[in-house]
C-alpha cells in the first residue's frame, strides 16, 4: 500500500523534474527569442563561447541576466503568496492583493528620495528599505483585519486593498517631488521591469532570494497544522507564534527582494500556488517548492512575451501578469472560498 | 496506588480581555489516575474549554502548575507535550481541502517536528489509527466530503496517531445524532479497555458523561464543585445549585449509572 506521505515525496519529485524540464524549456524560448534578431546559429555559437561583439552583449548580458531575475522574481514571487496564505488560512492572499508590495514599493522610492542609487551596498540599501516598507504594510493589514483571534477573508482583503492604496497615494506624492527625468524610469519600473539587471545586483536579489526561500520552504509541514487553525496546530506541538512570523518575514522578504530589483509584479503569488495545488492537492511540502520553479517559468514566460508582443517596444511584465491575475483572482472569489469555508 | 498521569494542582487561569480579577478557572486541583476515563462537566463558562487548553498547553496557567507523569508541563515544549496528550476539538477544523489521510498523518508531527515528510512508521501508526476509529475506507476522501459522525471519527484517528497517553475529548457529541453517540461511546469504551488509554472527557452530555466515567468533576464558575464516582456528583442537589434549574436523576435501566432529566417549567 503507498501512504500518502510517500506518495507526497514521489509526487514533489514528479512534479519537480516536470518543473524543471518545463523551466529548461522556456530558459531555452527566452534566450532564443527578442527584438534584437539574433539568429538561433549565433546564440549557439556565443553559448559556446565562438563569438563576440554585438551577439555576445544581447545574450549574454541582456538576455541571461533577464532569464534569471526572471526565475528568481517568479520563484519568490510564488512562495510568498503561498506563504502569505498559508498564514492567512486564506487562497486569495498574495504580496500586491495584501498592500505588501505597495509597502515595499513605498520603500524603494523613500530610499531613492534620499539618494541610493544602483551601487552594491546601495542596493541593499534599497532593499532594506523595500523590507521595512513590506513590514509596515503586513503589519497594518494584520491589526485592520484581525478580529478576536481570526482573520476574515473579506475583511483581510478590503485592508489589503486600503492598505495598498495608501502606499500607492504616497508614492504618487513622493514621485510627484521626484525628478522629472527620472518619472519615466519610475514608471515602468511601478509596473514591474525585469530591465538590464547588473550582476552584482542580481548576486544581492539571489542572496537575499535564497533567505527568504531558506525562511519558508522549510516550514512547508508546520504551515500544514497551522491552515486549520492556531489552536488546532498548537495542540499538535507547532509554536504557532515563531512560526508565524518566521513566514511571515520570510514571505515579506522575498516580496521586497522583487520589488527591489524587479518592481512589484502582481499575481504571480496568486496564480502560481493555486494552479499547482488543483493539480497535486493542498500539502504545502509539494505546493512551496513547486512554486519555486513554477513561478519562475511563470514569469519568465510572462516576461519573454511582454519582450515579444509589441516589439521593438516591450511591456511591463506586470501588465501580462494582471491580464492573468484578474480574472483567476474573480473566478477563485466566485468558487473556491466559500468551499474552503473561509 | 499507581501515581496519576495528570496533576493539577491549585490551578488559576485569567484571560487577559477578562475583567481584571475575574478567572476563568481559580484554584482548581485535580488527579486523573492513568487508564480511567475521567469526566468533566459543568454549565457554559465554567470552564471546562479552558481546562482543556491548559492541558495540551495551549494556555499556561497564571498561577499553579500542572503536572503531567510528575514532570510539570511549563517545562516541556509544545511537541513534548503533544507525544503525551492529544485532544480531539469540539470543532473539525476548516482549512484547504486535505484528505483524511493528509489529516491523520498531521497527528505524527509531535513525534519528530524537524522531519519533511512522513516515516515508514508514521504511516503505519497512522493506518493504525484509521483502522481502530474504523476510517481506513475514507483515507482518499477530502474532508469537506464527510458526514458529522465521520469528522467527529476522523479527528479522533488523528489523536490516536499522536500515540499519546492521554486522550482529551472536547463534547465529543456535540454535533452527532443518537446513532453516532452510540458508536461514540463504544468507541471510547473498546479505546479504554484494550488499548488502556486515559481519557478525559468534556461534555455537557450528563448521562453521556456519567455512562462512560469512572469518575466525573463537576465544575462551576471556574472551580470545582465536586469530584467522585458519577453516583456521588450526579445529584439532584448538586447539579441544581450548578446549573441553577431543576433536574431529576434517575437510573439507566440496563447499565444501573444515574440518568439526568431536565424538569421543564411547566408555564
Amino acid at each position: 500500500m503507498t501512504g500518502s506521505s510517500s506518495a507526497s515525496g514521489g509526487r514533489l519529485a514528479v512534479l519537480l523534474i516536470g518543473l524543471g524540464l518545463v523551466v529548461a524549456l522556456v530558459a531555452l524560448g527566452a534566450l532564443f527569442l527578442g527584438s534584437a534578431r539574433v539568429p538561433p546559429g549565433d546564440v549557439l555559437a556565443v553559448l559556446t563561447g565562438r563569438v563576440k561583439g554585438v551577439d555576445q552583449v544581447v545574450v549574454l548580458s541582456l538576455r541571461l541576466p533577464r532569464i534569471l531575475a526572471a526565475l528568481l522574481a517568479g520563484g519568490a514571487l510564488a512562495v510568498a503568496g503561498a506563504g502569505f496564505q498559508a498564514l492567512t488560512r486564506n487562497p486569495l492572499a498574495e504580496p500586491s492583493v495584501l498592500g505588501v508590495s505597495s509597502g515595499a514599493a513605498f520603500g524603494v522610492i523613500v530610499a531613492q528620495v534620499f539618494g541610493l542609487g544602483g551601487g552594491l551596498v546601495e542596493a541593499v540599501g534599497i532593499a532594506a528599505c523595500a523590507f521595512a516598507g513590506a513590514l509596515v504594510a503586513g503589519v497594518a493589514v494584520y491589526v485592520i483585519a484581525s478580529r478576536g483571534g481570526g482573520l476574515p477573508v473579506h475583511t483581510l482583503l478590503l485592508a489589503g486593498v486600503i492598505v495598498g492604496i495608501f502606499f500607492s497615494s504616497a508614492i504618487t506624492v513622493l514621485i510627484s517631488v521626484l525628478d522629472f527625468d527620472r518619472l519615466g524610469g519610475v514608471v515602468h519600473w511601478l509596473l514591474g521591469n525585469l530591465g538590464p539587471i547588473a550582476p552584482a545586483s542580481l548576486a544581492v536579489f539571489a542572496a537575499l532570494t535564497a533567505v527568504g526561500l531558506w525562511l519558508v520552504v522549510g516550514q512547508a509541514r508546520p504551515l500544514n497544522l497551522l491552515a486549520l487553525g492556531e489552536e488546532s496546530a498548537q495542540q499538535l506541538g507547532v509554536d504557532a507564534e515563531r512560526l508565524k512570523r518566521r513566514v511571515f518575514a520570510g514571505a515579506a522578504l522575498l516580496t521586497s527582494a522583487v520589488v527591489a530589483f524587479v518592481g512589484p509584479i502582481g499575481f504571480v503569488g496568486l496564480i502560481v500556488p493555486q494552479v499547482i495545488r488543483m493539480l497535486v492537492g493542498p500539502d504545502n511540502r509539494v505546493v512551496i517548492p513547486a512554486a519555486v520553479l513554477g513561478g519562475g517559468a511563470f514569469l519568465l514566460l510572462a516576461d519573454t512575451l511582454a519582450r515579444n508582443v509589441v516589439a521593438p517596444a516591450e511591456l511591463s511584465v506586470g501588465v501580462i501578469t494582471a491580464f492573468c491575475g484578474a480574472p483567476f483572482f474573480i473566478y477563485l472569489l466566485r468558487s473556491r472560498a466559500p468551499q474552503a469555508g473561509l | 496506588m499507581t501515581a496519576p498521569l495528570v496533576e493539577c494542582e491549585r490551578v488559576g487561569f485569567a484571560y487577559a480581555s477578562g475583567a481584571a480579577g475575574t478567572f476563568a478557572i481559580r484554584d482548581l486541583s485535580l488527579e486523573v489516575r492513568p487508564g480511567e476515563t475521567f469526566g468533566v462537566i459543568g454549565p457554559n463558562a465554567s470552564g471546562k474549554t479552558t481546562l482543556v487548553r491548559l492541558l495540551s498547553k495551549v494556555l499556561a496557567p497564571s498561577s499553579g502548575r500542572i503536572r503531567l507523569d510528575g514532570v510539570d508541563v511549563a517545562g516541556l515544549s509544545g511537541a513534548q507535550v503533544a507525544r503525551q496528550v492529544a485532544v480531539v476539538p469540539q470543532d473539525v477544523p476548516r482549512g484547504f481541502p486535505h484528505t483524511v489521510e493528509e489529516l491523520v498523518l498531521m497527528g505524527r508531527y509531535p513525534r519528530a517536528p524537524r522531519r519533511f515528510f512522513e516515516s515508514p512508521e508514521d504511516r503505519t501508526a497512522a493506518e493504525r489509527a484509521m483502522e481502530a476509529t474504523g476510517v481506513l475506507p475514507l483515507r482518499l476522501t477530502l474532508l469537506d466530503r464527510l458526514s458529522g459522525g465521520e469528522r467527529q471519527r476522523v479527528m479522533l484517528a488523528r489523536a490516536l496517531a499522536q500515540e499519546p497517553r492521554l486522550l482529551v475529548l472536547d463534547e465529543p457529541t456535540a454535533h452527532l445524532d443518537l446513532r453516532y453517540q452510540a458508536e461514540c461511546a463504544g468507541l471510547l469504551r473498546r479505546l479504554g479497555r484494550e488499548t488502556g488509554l486515559t481519557i478525559v472527557l468534556v461534555s455537557h452530555d450528563l448521562s453521556f458523561a456519567a455512562e462512560l466515567c469512572d469518575r466525573l468533576l463537576l465544575m462551576a464558575g471556574g472551580a470545582a464543585v465536586r469530584v467522585g464516582p458519577p453516583e456521588a456528583v450526579i445529584d439532584e442537589a448538586v447539579l441544581e445549585s450548578a446549573y441553577g434549574c431543576r433536574v431529576l436523576v434517575d437510573k439507566h435501566p440496563i447499565s444501573r449509572r444515574p440518568t439526568v432529566h431536565l424538569v421543564y417549567p411547566t408555564s
